[in-house]
């Protein structure tokens, strides 16, 4: 089949995928779709049945993601993705929560519900598509840009210091961490099935590019923002949090830093709150 | 793929083989998929889709079924299938 | 199964009487956030939630609380929030949100004084308009005021109802005053007490349409799990749901938004009538003015004049076809209200050429039954 034209055969993940809503928005060379698919490969591969999940995104581009899964989907207001969630989690703990969103809408403008969910142990996964700006908007400075990069409201560059976001995460008491750029999808993958597994506040973030806003003013293409992240990171698991800044001069440090077990808020608040469940098994057992 | 020594066991391998699927019309010619498939089995083709894009098209029949231009295409335009096993 | 209604008579404070009405509704979560005068309806529905089985969180602000409700709705459940102005204040861009994803919720304003940080503990009913229009975008919205204790048991029930019927929050404006205010609050029993649910779909779950209104211009709701793959966002939707960017989408989005308030009014519009029949001048109040305006009246009447009262339960959507009819017949209407002339401008719209008085006050404190009879002595002069 060489010179393998257009396939009839159907994408393996398109039972997840809203199809009648593709080709989404985002741009040629954005990383966000590919941060996407390695999401919806993890779902997938949990077996877990697909009404047992939920998505929640903000706003802005990754926060379009809600909007292309294929199970119930919430696209919500700029910044509470997570307190949105929280209300999901807490009142159905049986369902898998994800939330899908970008590095402005989940560490500026709902930074504090980032950091209370992580703090609380929420049992909820947070994918964080870092593309280091907002593009939406078309590319303004924001909380994750790097010291002295261009952008629209910095034309001259940025003179704050950017989060390091694993380290935030970790801080505020995520029981999971990891840090991965959207090529390294298969490990992408893993962490989220990962995080599907397990139990607790889950933070994941993903580097993506954005070429058109943010590699447009940083002479950065999409291409050579992947080389960075093949050639400029190290991966390595269990790194201390404090030693993770996004410097790709001296090498960004990817992997899993945290990966503990705590109890879940829902599972305290159900143990504390209503005893009367418990001594209904004990009655049973003993 | 060349191998300046060739191990002995070389015939008795069963070597996965993947056929390459593409939804041109998906495509929007980022181009990650070429750049970074390890056999190297895409290349961009000369034709335009819809949108105005190349989409990719395959150059050598030997894809490992591997899946990685599957996880990497941010447009779902792209997977491999495990190939039967050749005739030869 | 035993209920969890406390039936009976208790002497409690308006506050608490909230948390039991929703309690009694079938609340199942409740998001907070502290806020003084309206904590006391955290605190007391965080006792009795996990007794009912329900859920109970304190998030880290007013806009987590109310994102919270609701998450927590469309898992299926009844929820609610309670607040006062600052916090109000913090709540409205989800207020739109909850209005366009048609999310049923209560939220509660037990309101103090402003603008700003204003008179913590001291009453006032100066969120009248941020309720209506407090949020940004055209939407209708349904808001009810309680006056007594009593009633905050009792609307708070017809709010839930209300909301789970239209797909919509609810209001409960009630003040610092009515909520600090301990007084005899009856329970029914759980039986006698009317809940309502929204109705959830049936029928082919591939086809579904979300919000494809029904015959009172209301669409089924499922909850996440049903199997209905819903998407759910803030975006102008059609009836799929799905985002389509067009105005042709938007006009029909907000004729469906508008049209299931406005179509439904005699519904909804719950308004108490008192010694209207005869009346030359019409007292419209709400909340605890109402109970100044109840006690004026019965002055008036003692000294001859003759004055009724209109008093809305529902403020909003505005009883506008009551005014217009009562402006026909009477001298003047008075609104009494702790506000320098919200509603009283509702009121002006529908009066027509009948003349329009303010008994408002800046807040802190309720008005004197006095204010009225004066201003009413100067209108019939």
């Amino acid at each position: 089949m060489k010179n393998s034209s257009t396939t009839a055969t159907p994408h393996p993940l398109e039972d997840l995928v809203r199809m009648d809503r593709i080709p989404h928005i985002w741009c040629s060379g954005c990383g966000t779709g590919s941060v996407f698919t390695s999401c919806l490969t993890a779902i997938k591969q949990s077996g877990i049945p697909y009404n047992q999940f939920a998505m929640v995104s903000g706003i802005g581009c990754s926060g379009r993601g809600a909007g292309y899964i294929n199970i119930d989907s919430f696209h919500t207001t700029h910044g509470r993705a997570i307190p949105f969630a929280t209300g999901i989690k807490m009142a159905r703990p049986d369902l898998k929560v994800i939330v899908f969103s970008g590095d402005g809408d989940l560490c500026a403008i709902g930074g504090n519900h980032l950091i209370h969910a992580a703090r609380r142990n929420m049992d909820i996964i947070v994918i964080c598509v870092n593309n280091l700006t907002y593009g939406m908007t078309g590319g303004q400075v924001a909380a994750t840009t790097p010291f002295k990069a261009k952008s629209s409201t910095t034309t001259l560059g940025n003179p704050d210091t950017p989060f390091n976001l694993p380290l935030l995460a970790y801080a505020a008491g995520a029981t999971y961490v990891a840090r991965w750029t959207m090529l390294h999808a298969r490990d992408l993958t893993d962490a989220v099935q990962t995080a599907i597994a397990r139990k607790g506040f889950s933070f994941i973030e993903v580097l993506s590019p954005c070429p058109v806003n943010f590699g447009r003013r940083n002479r950065e293409k999409s291409l050579d923002t992947l080389r960075k992240y093949h050639e400029n990171t190290i991966v390595k698991n269990g790194a201390h949090p404090s030693e993770l800044d996004v410097d790709f001069n001296k090498g960004v440090i990817l992997g899993t830093f945290v990966n503990v077990d705590r109890p879940t808020c829902d599972e305290v608040y159900r143990k504390m709150y209503w005893p009367a469940e418990e001594p209904k098994e004990q009655r049973k057992t003993g | 793929m060349k191998y300046w020594r060739v191990p002995l066991d070389t015939g008795e391998i069963q070597v996965t083989r993947g056929r390459v699927h593409i939804i041109e019309e998906r495509c929007k010619g980022c181009g990650y998929c070429i750049e970074y498939c390890p056999r190297e089995v895409l290349q961009f083709s000369r034709k335009f889709n819809k949108k105005g894009y190349h989409p990719p098209e395959v150059k050598e029949e030997e894809c490992l079924n591997c899946h990685y231009c599957e996880l990497l295409c941010p447009e779902f335009a792209i997977f491999s299938i495990a190939a039967e096993k050749a005739e030869s | 199964m035993k209920s969890h209604v406390l039936t009976g008579e208790h002497f409690i404070n308006g506050d608490e009487a909230c948390a039991e009405g929703a309690i009694a509704a079938g609340c199942k979560f409740f998001g907070g956030y502290p806020i003084t005068p309206a904590t006391e309806v955290a605190e007391q529905i965080s006792i009795r939630l996990p007794q009912v089985g329900g859920t109970f969180i304190q998030m880290e602000d007013e806009i987590a609380a109310m994102t919270s409700i609701l998450g927590a709705a469309w898992t299926g459940v009844k929820s609610m929030t309670a607040t006062s102005g600052p916090g109000f204040s913090l709540m409205m861009e989800t207020v739109g949100l909850a209005v366009v994803t048609e999310t049923p919720c209560v939220v509660v304003n037990v309101q103090r004084a402003g603008p700003s940080t204003g008179l913590p503990t001291q009453g006032a009913q100066a969120d009248m308009m941020q309720a209506r229009w407090g949020s940004h975008g055209d939407y209708e919205i349904i808001a009810l005021a309680p006056s007594s204790p009593q009633e905050m048991f009792d609307l708070t029930i017809t709010a839930f109802n209300l909301s789970e019927t239209y797909r919509t929050p609810v209001f409960i404006m009630s003040d610092e005053i009515v909520g600090h205010m301990s007084e005899k609050v009856i329970i029914p029993e759980a039986r006698k007490i009317k809940t309502v649910s929204r109705p959830r779909p049936t029928g082919r779950k591939d086809r579904f349409l979300p919000y494809k209104p029904g015959p009172n211009g209301v669409a089924p709701m499922p909850a996440i799990g049903d199997g209905y793959n819903v998407h759910v966002t803030g975006l102008t939707h059609d009836e799929k749901g799905y985002p389509v960017m067009s105005v042709e989408t938007q006009k029909e989005m907000m004729a469906r938004l508008l049209g299931k308030i406005r179509n439904n009014l005699d519904d909804i519009i719950l308004t108490e009538e008192h010694r209207l029949e005869d009346a030359d001048i019409v007292v419209v109040s709400y909340g605890v003015s109402a109970r100044t305006a109840y006690t004026a009246v019965e002055e008036a009447r003692q000294m001859g004049i003759k004055m009724g009262l209109l008093r809305l339960i529902t403020v909003w959507p505005f009883p506008e076809e009551k005014i217009r009819s009562l402006a026909k017949r009477v001298k003047g209407f008075i609104t009494v209200e702790i506000n320098m002339g919200q509603i009283c401008r509702e009121v002006q719209r529908f009066a027509g050429l009948t003349p329009t008085y303010l008994a408002g006050h800046p807040g802190g404190a309720i008005i004197p039954p006095e204010d009225v009879l004066k201003i009413a002595k100067e209108a019939l002069a």
